[in-house]
């Protein structure tokens, strides 16, 4: 998720404040993750630094300062840029749960375990995303939508992966310590006499 | 002889109730060390399952794991090798053919892959079957049925044969004839199997409202996570055995 684009899409109709950026954002983007003041003002702040918006009044007429946002010309052309341009579609193989598995297995552990660790976690957010889609505008049900096919699509490799977890363990045997190089490790000598 | 305090809703149990589970309240149905076999195939292998009152439970797991195995003993269908089924306290499973006929009709609810409606009869008459079985009047039971088409999003629909509705109108059709009863548990093997994203969430949407509404368990088989994330809770059946459990 680009907050740096979707705040020069907030601004692009209107200048704003950063408080509006927030809750809009929150609104359409973040409905039960908002986003932190600290982020909005960062992200606004390099933003203004790559000069993709300025800073268009400052309002301190009460409390503390309120500053207005107007995106730029550079600003609009970097949206417009980005909208435009597909997403690459993310192979993931780098994914981390591809790495926990592997490591699992080369570390001898058992695989299962950490898969159903990962489907309670899986299925516990698939749930409050259920919950929050069911009474949400159509907007905010539409992003948990999207939320929810991901999660499917992990849960669906991790059913595949338990499935084959025994297949897993025989094509990836665990590592074992090298004789020749366990001598020069002193710790592990230590530890086995522990 | 078979325990008949277990076929009326409002006679209390001859056996006290077992002590509250959790915040949810007691349970209302129990399977413990349930083993079914099926000749070589050992479908359940002393199999514990708990499903507290109103509570919404999704049973997941591999196809041929025994899901359909476990609803089919919970719901008295069919009887375990060994082990017992538990409801509201009172054992079930050792219960004559004919008790559990007049148990499943009158304390159970049932929603299967493919509706399996009557073709030949309207929706309203589909719905009311269960009531017209357990030999309450027409005018009576149709009355009970028709306050369920609006709940279920079948406003209109009552005159509808099931050929002439969708597979999403057909399966609230079945979803209302599981309800009709007022039973305490629902049992769902698969409900939206058959149909598209959509009408799927829409399925679940109006079965979990309606049950969490009138505070009715629903024992929901399915393979599919964005379904089973309707539930308050899943359990994880591998090999005859629950594998996993998250608590609500
Ligand atoms: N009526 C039956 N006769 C013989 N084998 C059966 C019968 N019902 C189920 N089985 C076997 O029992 C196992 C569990 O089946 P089932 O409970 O239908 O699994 P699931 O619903 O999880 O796919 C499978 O190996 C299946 O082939
Ligand atoms: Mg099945």
């Amino acid at each position: 998720m680009s907050t740096a684009h979707a705040l020069l899409g907030l601004l692009e109709p209107a200048p704003r404040h950063g408080y509006d950026l927030k809750r809009l954002f929150d609104r359409y983007f973040a409905p039960d993750r908002p986003l932190a003041f600290g982020q909005v003002y960062a992200t606004l702040g390099r933003l203004e630094r790559d000069g993709r918006v300025v800073v268009a009044s400052v309002d301190q007429a009460e409390g503390p300062e309120r500053k207005t946002y107007a995106i730029t010309g550079a600003g609009e052309r970097d949206l417009d840029d980005w909208l435009r341009d597909p997403i690459d579609p993310e192979p993931h193989l780098q994914a981390t749960l591809f790495t926990k598995v592997t490591l699992a297995v080369l570390t001898g552990r058992p695989v299962t375990k950490l898969l159903d660790a990962q489907r309670h976690a899986h299925l516990a957010r698939m749930r409050e995303l259920t919950t929050l889609r069911r009474d949400a505008a159509l907007p905010v049900a539409l992003l948990a939508d999207y939320a929810l096919f991901h999660l499917e699509a992990d849960l669906r490799w991790i059913e595949l992966t338990a499935a084959r977890a025994d297949e897993l363990g025989r094509v990836i045997p665990p590592l074992i310590a090298d004789p020749a190089t366990a001598e020069v490790r002193p710790t592990s000598v230590e530890t086995s006499h522990a | 002889m078979p325990d008949i305090a277990v076929l009326d809703p409002d006679t209390p149990p001859a056996v006290t109730p077992r002590p509250v589970q959790d915040s949810h309240g007691r349970v209302v149905l129990a399977g413990e060390g349930l083993v079914k076999r099926f000749g070589q195939t050992e479908a359940l292998r002393g199999l514990d399952v708990e499903i507290a009152r109103g509570e919404i439970l999704a049973v997941m797991g591999p196809s041929g794991s025994g899901k359909s195995t476990l609803l089919h003993c919970l719901a008295a269908i069919i009887r375990p090798d060994a082990g017992r089924v538990m409801l509201d306290g009172a054992r079930i499973d050792d219960l004559g053919e004919g008790d559990r006929t007049k148990l499943r009709r009158r304390r159970f609810g049932f929603v299967f892959q493919f509706g399996q409606l009557v073709p030949e009869l309207p929706a309203i008459e589909n719905v009311a079957l269960p009531l017209l079985l357990d030999g309450v009047a027409r005018t009576e039971a149709q009355a009970r049925a028709a306050e369920l088409f609006p709940q279920l999003g079948l406003d209109g629909l009552e005159q509808r044969r099931p050929g002439e509705m969708s597979g999403g109108q057909a399966q609230r059709v079945a979803v209302a004839r599981a309800l009709v009863t007022q039973p305490g548990v629902v049992f769902a093997d698969e409900p939206t199997g058959s149909l598209d994203s959509l009408a799927g969430e829409q399925v679940m949407e109006l079965l979990t409202d309606a049950a969490r509404a009138t505070d009715t368990a629903v024992v929901l088989v399915t393979h599919e996570p964005r379904i089973a994330a309707y539930a308050d809770r899943e359990v994880v059946v591998r090999d005859g055995r629950i594998a996993t459990t998250s608590g609500r």
